[in-house]
C-alpha cells in the first residue's frame, strides 16, 4: 500500500502550482514582529513553549510539515511509506541538506533525536514515543520506525516543534541540558540564530545554504521583545512591527488594526494546534460532581455571544469533547444551545440548594477575565451562585494541581488527532495532582478508557472513527468538562508581507516561504 | 577619620540586615502559591510527571525547605546568586547584564525630578499667591495624582503615534545599526518619555515638599535677619532659605535613589525597556527564585548603600548634624 506517497507527492505538486500562481516573489528584505513572552530558551525539543517554538520552527526543522488541512508534506523527509499492517514507517531523507554549521544531516540525527535526546527531554515526544519499538537507520538516508502496534495520529507527529531534529554532532553524549551550545541553536531550517539581546530582540539571519532552492526569500526576522501588550498595538499601529502573530494583541484591539490601511488578517495557521478553551469542572465533589449540574453550566452559557463579542466573532462553538480540526468529529450530536430555562429545570431536578461555587479564570490577560466575568453573570441568571476568584499564574497552577477549584478556564491544545490531544483529558489513567495539564476535572469512566485506548491503536481509519463517535456520545451525555470555544486567533500582517502562512502552524514555520513586496 | 567610622559602623550593621533580608526573603517567597517547574510545564502545554521530576530535582525543589534555605544563603556567602530557573544563565549575568539600561533609565529620571522638582518649588515658594505660583502647584498636583502606567500610555499615544516624534519602546532601534555618536542620539531619544514618565511623579512631590520647606524656613528669624541687613532677595532665598530648606528634600532624593533598581517595573513594562524592573516582574510571575531572590537582594543592597550616602549628605548640607550620631 503506498498511498500516502502518492499522497505526499500531490500535496507537493499542489505546492508548487500554487506557488506558481503568485506574483513572482522578489529577494530580501527584513520583517520585524514580536514574540510574546520572551522564551526560555531556543533550543526546541529541550524547551516546548509556544514562544521557542514559534521562533525556532524557523531555526530547526522536523521530518514533516503539514498544510492548513493538517496532510502531510515533505520537509527534511522526502518521501515515506507505511507498512500494510501500520507498523512499519518508512522515512526516505532528502539529501544534501547541512546544519548550520556546516555538517551534513543524516539519518543517524534522526535516530539520535527520537531515540535519545527526545526520550530524555521532551514529554510530547515521549507520548508518542511510547508506541515505538525501534527506530533504525537503514543506510544514511532511509529511517524505519517500527511500532509495537499501529498508532493513528503517528504520521502527524513529525511537526517541528514537537519532534524537532537535532544535529547528533553536537549534542551526543553531552549533558544535553548544559550543552555550549544551547545558547547558539543550530539547526537545518531557513534562517540561523543570529543574536538574542535579552529583554529587546531575537535576530534570525537567511540561511545562504539552504537546502530548497531560491528558498528563503527574507534576509532575516526580527523577534522583537515588548512585554505590554498596549505598548504592541502601538508598534504595530506606527509600522514597526509588520507581523502580529496569533495572541500578541488583546482581542480588542484586533478590530481597530485590522481596519488601518494595508493591514492584513488571516485566521489560518493555527490548525495543527487549534486550542480548545474548556471549563473545568470538578467531578469530585460540590455540585460540579453532579453530571445534570454539568450539563445545565452547558445550557446556561451563552456561548455564541461569548466568541461574538470577547473574540471578535472568530473561532468556533464546539458541539461536544472533538474540535473541527481533530479528526473524527461525530456531527450527529444535539448541540447544547443556550437555553437558560432548560439548564433551570435541570438545576431543579437535582435539588441544587444554592450551595456557592467559585470560577478562576485564566491569569492570561483581559480577555480571559471578561469571559470569566460573562460566564458568571450566565451562571447567576440560572440561579447558580458563583463567584470569581483572580489568582496569577503559579496560583492557577497550583489551585488546579491540586484539585481546589470548582469551575477554571483552560485551553489546551489538540495536535490534530483526538489520540494526541482530547483523550488525554478524559482517561482515568491520566488523574494525577501535581499538574493542571491532565485529567484535572477527575472523570473515571472504563467504556471510555477502553475506547479512546483501542481507537488509539486501531487500524485503519474507518475502525478508529465507529470508536471514537461512540466516545464522544458518552462524553457529550456526561460532560466532563465544559467546553467552551476553540478559539480563533488571528495573525495581524501588512498586506506586503506575501505568502507568510503556509502551513497549519503559520509563523511558526512561515518565514521560509514569506516574502516583502517593497 | 570620623567619616571613615562611621562608614565602617554602618557597613557592619548592613551586612546584618542584608543576612536578615536574605532569610527572610526566601521564607516570604515559599508563600507564594504555585512552583517555577509548574510553569515551565505550563507553558509547554504538555508534561508528564517524568518532566515535572527532572525540573524540580534541577532546581533542587525536591529537597527540604532548610536545605534549600541553606544552599541558598551560603551560595550568597560566596556571591554566588545561582542560575535563574527559567532561562538556565547566572542570576549575576542577568542582573548585571540589565542593570546599565535601569541605570541610565533611573539615574536620568532621578536628576530630572530632582532638578526640575526643586527650580519649580523654589519658584513656587517665591510666587506664593501668584497665579503663576498656583499654576505650578496645580501642575504638581495634576502629575502627583496621575497613576504612572496612564502617563505612559498618553505620552506614546501623544508623542509616538500621533505626534511621530519620539520612538514608542524599546532602547534603541533594532536593525539600525547605529554605532557611536548615531547610538548615543538613538538612545537619548528612546530615553525621553520613560525617563520623563517617571520624572514626573517625583518632581511633583520634590515641588511641593521644596515650596512648603521654603516657606517654613522663610518665616525663621534668621531670614529676618538677612532681609534687615539689606541682603537681596534672591541672595536670601538660595543662601539661607533653600539651603535650611534642603533637608527633607535629601530625605526624599535618598528614598527614591534607593529605588533605583527595582522601581521602575511600570514604566520599564509600558516602554519595553530591558531593565532590572522588567526583569524582576517576569521573575515573579514565572516562580524564577533564584533570579528574584537575587534582585531582591541587589536592591536591598543598594537601598542600604544610599540610606549611608543619605545621612553623609547630610551632614555636608547642614554641619549642625553631628558626624557621629548616626
Amino acid at each position: 500500500m503506498k498511498k500516502p506517497l502518492a499522497l505526499a507527492i500531490s500535496a507537493a505538486a499542489l505546492a508548487f502550482t500554487s506557488a506558481a500562481l503568485a506574483d513572482d516573489p522578489k529577494e530580501g528584505g527584513v520583517v520585524n514582529t514580536i514574540i510574546q513572552p520572551e522564551p526560555p530558551g531556543l533550543v526546541l525539543g529541550m524547551v516546548q513553549n509556544a514562544p521557542t517554538r514559534t521562533v525556532s520552527g524557523n531555526i530547526y526543522e522536523g521530518l514533516l510539515r503539514y498544510s492548513t488541512d493538517l496532510e502531510p508534506m515533505p520537509q527534511l523527509a522526502e518521501s515515506w511509506e507505511v507498512s500494510d499492517d501500520g507498523r512499519t514507517y518508512t522515512f526516505h531523507l532528502r539529501e544534501g541538506v547541512t546544519w548550520h554549521d556546516g555538517e551534513a544531516f543524516t539519518a543517524d540525527d534522526v535516530v539520535f533525536s527520537a531515540d535519545v535526546f527526545h526520550r530524555e527531554l521532551n514529554p510530547s515526544a515521549r507520548a508518542v514515543l511510547q508506541h515505538v519499538e525501534s527506530i533504525e537507520a537503514t543506510d544514511d538516508h532511509t529511517v524505519v520506525f517500527t511500532l509495537k502496534q499501529p498508532f493513528g495520529p503517528f504520521l502527524i507527529s513529525f511537526e517541528a516543534g514537537t519532534f524537532t531534529m537535532v544535529p547528533e554532532h553536537l549534542y551526543a553524549g553531552t549533558d544535553f541540558r548544559n550543552n555550549e551550545h544551547n545558547d547558539h541553536p543550530i539547526g537545518t531550517g531557513p534562517f540561523k540564530f543570529s543574536n538574542w539581546e535579552r529583554g529587546t530582540v531575537i535576530e534570525l539571519v537567511k540561511n545562504e545554504e539552504y537546502y530548497e532552492e531560491g528558498l528563503p526569500y527574507l534576509d532575516g526576522v526580527n523577534w522583537h521583545i515588548i512585554p505590554d501588550g498596549a505598548s504592541r498595538a502601538v508598534a504595530f499601529e506606527n509600522e514597526t512591527i509588520d507581523v502580529l502573530p496569533s495572541g500578541t494583541v488583546e482581542n480588542f484591539d484586533i478590530p481597530r488594526l485590522a481596519e488601518m490601511d494595508n493591514v492584513c488578517m488571516t485566521e489560518e495557521g493555527h490548525e495543527y494546534f487549534s486550542p480548545f478553551a474548556m471549563l473545568w469542572m470538578n467531578n469530585r465533589e460540590g455540585p460540579t460532581a453532579d453530571k445534570r449540574f454539568r450539563q445545565a453550566v452547558m445550557y446556561a452559557m451563552d456561548r455564541e455571544f461569548a466568541k461574538d463579542v470577547l473574540w471578535n466573532g472568530l473561532g468556533n462553538v464546539p458541539l461536544s469533547a472533538f474540535g473541527s480540526n481533530a479528526r473524527f468529529q461525530n456531527d450527529d450530536l444535539e448541540p447544547y444551545d443556550y437555553n437558560p430555562d432548560r439548564a433551570r429545570e435541570l438545576l431543579d431536578e437535582m435539588g441544587y440548594d444554592g450551595e456557592e461555587i467559585t470560577i478562576l479564570p485564566l491569569p492570561y490577560g483581559e480577555t480571559w477575565t471578561r469571559w470569566a466575568e460573562a460566564v458568571q453573570q450566565n451562571l447567576r441568571e440560572v440561579g447558580i451562585n458563583v463567584e470569581t476568584q483572580a489568582t496569577d499564574v503559579g496560583g492557577w497552577n497550583q489551585r488546579l494541581g491540586d484539585w481546589d477549584y470548582d469551575l477554571a478556564f483552560t485551553y489546551l491544545y489538540q495536535y490534530g488527532d483526538p489520540a494526541l490531544g482530547i483523550s488525554r483529558t478524559y482517561l482515568s489513567d491520566n488523574i494525577a495532582k501535581g499538574s493542571p495539564w491532565n485529567n484535572v476535572e477527575g472523570y473515571e469512566n472504563e467504556r471510555v478508557d477502553e475506547l479512546f485506548n483501542e481507537a488509539a491503536t486501531a487500524f485503519p481509519d474507518e475502525e478508529r472513527e465507529a470508536l471514537y463517535r461512540e466516545v464522544q456520545e458518552i462524553l457529550h451525555e456526561d460532560v466532563p468538562v465544559g467546553w467552551l470555544m476553540e478559539l480563533g486567533f488571528p495573525t495581524l500582517y501588512r498586506c506586503d508581507v506575501k505568502n507568510l502562512v503556509t502551513s497549519g502552524v503559520g509563523v511558526n514555520d512561515g518565514f521560509k516561504d514569506a516574502w516583502l513586496d517593497r | 577619620m570620623v567619616y571613615a567610622r562611621l562608614i565602617l559602623m554602618r557597613l557592619f550593621k548592613a551586612v546584618i540586615v542584608l543576612f536578615l533580608i536574605v532569610i527572610f526573603n526566601f521564607l516570604l517567597i515559599q508563600l507564594a502559591p504555585g512552583d517555577p517547574a509548574a510553569i515551565l510545564a505550563g507553558e509547554a502545554g504538555a508534561a508528564d510527571q517524568e518532566f515535572l521530576d527532572q525540573l524540580r530535582e534541577r532546581f533542587g525543589l525536591d529537597q527540604p525547605m532548610y536545605v534549600q534555605l541553606w544552599h541558598y544563603v551560603s551560595g550568597i556567602a560566596m556571591l554566588d546568586f545561582g542560575y535563574s530557573y527559567r532561562l538556565g544563565v547566572p542570576v549575576f549575568d542577568l542582573i548585571m547584564d540589565r542593570l546599565p539600561a535601569t541605570l541610565l533609565l533611573t539615574g536620568t529620571a532621578f536628576v530630572l525630578s530632582l532638578v526640575l522638582g526643586i527650580v519649580a518649588g523654589s519658584m513656587a515658594a517665591a510666587r506664593v499667591k501668584k497665579p503663576s505660583g498656583s499654576l505650578i502647584m496645580a501642575l504638581a498636583l495634576v502629575f502627583y495624582a496621575t497613576p504612572l502606567f496612564w502617563v505612559a500610555l498618553m505620552s506614546v499615544v501623544v508623542f509616538s503615534v500621533y505626534l511621530g516624534w519620539l520612538p514608542a519602546y524599546g532602547l534603541y532601534t533594532v536593525g539600525a545599526g547605529h554605532t557611536g555618536l548615531a547610538l548615543v542620539l538613538d538612545v537619548a531619544k528612546h530615553l525621553v518619555l520613560p525617563a520623563t514618565t517617571l520624572a514626573l511623579f517625583f518632581m511633583a512631590i520634590y515641588t511641593r515638599m521644596t515650596r512648603t520647606s521654603m516657606l517654613d524656613a522663610a518665616q525663621q528669624d534668621y531670614v529676618k535677619t538677612a532681609r534687615a541687613k539689606g541682603l537681596k532677595p534672591g541672595i536670601i532665598q538660595r543662601r539661607h532659605v533653600l539651603r535650611n530648606a534642603l533637608l527633607p528634600i535629601i530625605t526624599l532624593a535618598g528614598l527614591q535613589a534607593g529605588q533605583m533598581v527595582g522601581g521602575a517595573i511600570l514604566t520599564e513594562t509600558v516602554f519595553a525597556w530591558p531593565g532590572i524592573g522588567r526583569l524582576m516582574f517576569e521573575a515573579l510571575q514565572q516562580r524564577d527564585y533564584n533570579l528574584l531572590l537575587g534582585i531582591f537582594f541587589f536592591s536591598a543592597a543598594l537601598v542600604i548603600v544610599f540610606n549611608i550616602i543619605t545621612d553623609l549628605v547630610y551632614s555636608l548640607a547642614d554641619p549642625r548634624i553631628k558626624k557621629g550620631a548616626a
